[in-house]
C-alpha cells in the first residue's frame, strides 16, 4: 500500500473511510440479528415478501 | 360552540389555574431570572460582553424558561386525563389548540417583561427610543411563535406519559429560527454593535411567517398529535 | 470491505437465518457491495490528487453519496407520511417505510456530519463552520432523531402513524426556516459553500458509482428495515402472551 501511507492526511481519510463503512456494517449486522429474533415469533405464513 | 369560544374558555381556564396555583411567579419567574445570573457568572463578570450579548441571553432563557411553562401547562390537563375527557366530549381539538396558546403566550409575555427588566438592571442594556417600534413587534411576533410551537410540542410530549425528557430534543431544533431572528432583531432596536431599527425589520418578517406557519399547522394537527 | 455484512450467504429464500431477505434484495446487496469495493479501492488507493483539495477528494467520494443518500430517506420520509397522512392512500405500510427510511436517513446523515467534518479539516483546516448548509444538516439530524424517538413512544399501531407522519410533515416546515435564518444570520460565510472542483473523468466517474451504489444500499436496508418492522408488528398484534410463550421456549 505505498499510496495510502504516502498520502497527506492519511488518519483524516482512512479515518472517514472505517466510520463509514463501520457505522453501515454495524448497523446492518444489528438489522439483521433484529430480524432474526422477531422472525421467531411469526409465522413464516406471515411474510408476504416471500 | 366555536373554535374562537372554546379557545377564549380554555385560555381563561388556564390562567385561572395558573393565578391560582401561582407557579409561574413562585417557580418560573424565580428560575429564569438565576438563569440570566448564571449567564453573567460563565461569561465573566464583565460589562461590555454582557451588553453585547444581551439580547441572545435573554431569547434564550426565555427558551429555557418555555420548556419548563409548557411542562407545566400540559401536566396540569394530563394529571386527570382532562385533555382525553375533552376529545371524548368532542372539543374540537384546534380550538384546545388556540386556547393552550394564547394562555401560554400571555405567561411567556409577563416572563420575557420581567427578563428584560433583568437585562436592564444585571446587563446595563440601554433601550433606544427609536427602536421601540421594532421590539414591541419583535416581543410580540417573537412570543406568538414560541407559544404556537410549545403548545403543538407540548401536546405531542404530554400524551406520552412519563416521557417528558422528549419535550426539549424535540422543541429547540425547531424554535432556532426564532432564537436566531428575535436576538437579532433585539439587537437591531437596541442598536447593540451600531445596528439600526432597519436591520430588524426583515426578521420580523421570519418571525411572524414562523408564527403563521406553527399556528395554521398546530391547529390543524393537534387532534392528531393528542390523541391517545 | 469485511466490515459490510453480505446478504449472500443463505441460498434458499425462506431460509430462517436471513428471515427477511428475498433473492432481490441479496442480489441488491451484492450489486451495491461490489460498487462499495471498487470505490475503496480507487478513494483510498487508485485515485490521483485533486489540484483543489489535494487527498480531500478521497473523502468526498463517501461524503457526496452519503449526504444524497440522506436528503433522499428524509425526501422519502416526507412524501410516505403525506401519503398515510392522505385517507386514500393511508395503510401502515406507508407508515413503515417512512420509518425505516427515517432511521437509514439518520445513518448516513451521521456520516455525513463526520465525514464532512474530516474533509472540512484538510480543506479549510476546520472541523466546524456555521455555514447555512452545513448547520441545516445538523439541525436536519436532530430533527429525525427526535421523529424515530417519536415513533417509539407506544400505543397502537395507527396512533404511532398518524403522530409519526405529522411530526414528519412538520421537520418539512421546520428544515426551509432554520436554513433561511441560518443563511441571513452570517451571510459573511457564504463564501465557505463546498465548491465542486473540476474533477477528471475517471473521478467523476467514481462520485457517480458511489452514489449508484450507496442508492442500492440505501434500497436495501430500507426494505430489510421495513420488514423488520413488519416482523415486529406483528409480533405486536399477536400478543404478549404469544411472545412470552415463544420466548419460554427458547430458553
Amino acid at each position: 500500500m505505498p499510496a495510502m501511507l504516502a498520502m497527506e492526511n492519511a488518519a483524516y481519510v482512512i479515518g472517514s473511510y472505517v466510520v463509514t463503512l463501520g457505522a453501515i456494517g454495524v448497523y446492518a449486522v444489528s438489522m439483521l440479528a433484529r430480524a432474526r429474533k422477531a422472525a421467531r415469533s411469526v409465522p413464516d405464513e406471515e411474510r408476504p415478501w416471500k | 360552540m366555536s373554535t374562537w369560544r372554546i379557545a377564549r374558555l380554555i385560555a381563561a381556564k388556564d390562567l385561572r389555574v395558573e393565578w391560582r396555583s401561582r407557579v409561574l411567579i413562585n417557580q418560573v419567574l424565580p428560575f429564569a431570572t438565576l438563569v440570566m445570573v448564571m449567564f453573567a457568572f460563565a461569561l465573566d463578570n464583565n460589562d461590555r460582553v454582557l451588553t453585547r450579548v444581551a439580547p441572545g441571553l435573554v431569547w434564550l432563557a426565555t427558551m429555557f424558561s418555555l420548556l419548563v411553562v409548557v411542562q407545566r401547562t400540559f401536566a396540569v390537563e394530563t394529571a386527570d386525563g382532562a385533555l382525553d375527557a375533552l376529545q371524548v366530549a368532542g372539543v374540537r381539538p384546534g380550538g384546545v389548540f388556540l386556547g393552550k396558546a394564547l394562555a401560554l403566550a400571555a405567561q411567556l409575555a409577563a416572563l420575557e417583561l420581567v427578563l428584560m427588566g433583568a437585562a436592564v438592571v444585571l446587563y446595563r442594556t440601554e433601550f433606544q427610543a427609536g427602536g421601540v417600534v421594532l421590539l414591541v413587534t419583535t416581543y410580540l411576533a417573537a412570543t406568538t411563535g414560541l407559544a404556537f410551537v410549545g403548545t403543538l410540542y407540548g401536546g405531542l410530549a404530554a400524551g406520552a406519559k412519563g416521557r417528558e425528557t422528549l419535550l426539549p430534543l424535540l422543541m429547540l431544533p425547531v424554535v432556532a429560527p426564532v432564537l436566531i431572528g428575535a436576538t437579532r432583531a433585539t439587537e437591531a432596536a437596541l442598536g447593540t454593535e451600531g445596528a439600526t431599527p432597519s436591520d430588524g425589520w426583515p426578521w420580523i418578517g421570519l418571525l411572524t411567517l414562523f408564527a403563521a406557519l406553527f399556528g395554521v399547522g398546530g391547529t390543524m394537527a393537534f387532534g392528531s398529535l393528542i390523541d391517545e | 470491505m469485511n466490515t459490510m455484512t453480505p446478504p449472500t450467504s443463505t441460498p434458499a429464500p425462506a431460509s430462517p437465518k436471513h428471515p427477511t431477505s428475498t433473492r432481490f434484495t441479496r442480489a441488491l446487496g451484492v450489486a451495491s457491495l461490489v460498487g462499495i469495493g471498487w470505490l475503496v479501492a480507487f478513494g483510498l488507493f487508485l485515485s490521483p490528487n485533486d489540484r483543489v483539495h489535494k487527498t480531500g477528494v478521497r473523502i468526498l467520494y463517501i461524503h457526496v453519496p452519503s449526504a444524497w443518500l440522506a436528503y433522499l430517506a428524509f425526501g422519502v420520509t416526507g412524501i410516505a407520511s403525506g401519503l398515510y397522512l392522505w385517507k386514500r392512500t393511508r395503510s401502515l405500510m406507508w407508515d413503515r417505510l417512512a420509518g425505516a427510511s427515517a432511521e437509514v436517513g439518520v445513518l448516513f446523515m451521521g456520516i455525513t456530519l463526520v465525514s464532512g467534518s474530516l474533509w472540512g479539516r484538510i480543506s479549510w483546516g476546520t472541523y466546524w463552520t456555521w455555514d447555512a448548509r452545513l448547520t441545516t444538516t445538523a439541525f436536519l439530524f436532530v430533527t429525525y432523531i427526535g421523529y424515530l424517538a417519536v415513533r417509539d413512544l407506544g400505543g397502537t399501531h395507527q396512533q404511532r402513524a398518524r403522530r409519526s407522519a405529522v411530526m414528519a410533515l412538520l421537520a418539512v416546515l421546520e428544515v426551509p426556516l432554520v436554513h433561511y435564518s441560518v443563511k441571513w444570520w452570517r451571510p459573511l460565510h457564504q463564501n465557505e459553500t463546498v465548491e465542486e472542483g473540476k474533477l477528471s473523468g475517471l473521478m467523476l466517474f467514481s462520485l457517480f458509482v458511489g452514489i449508484i451504489s450507496f442508492t442500492l444500499l440505501y434500497v436495501w436496508l430500507v426494505m430489510h428495515r421495513q420488514r423488520v418492522l413488519a416482523l415486529n408488528d406483528q409480533v405486536d398484534d399477536r400478543g404478549l402472551d404469544v411472545a412470552l410463550a415463544a420466548r419460554r421456549e427458547e430458553s
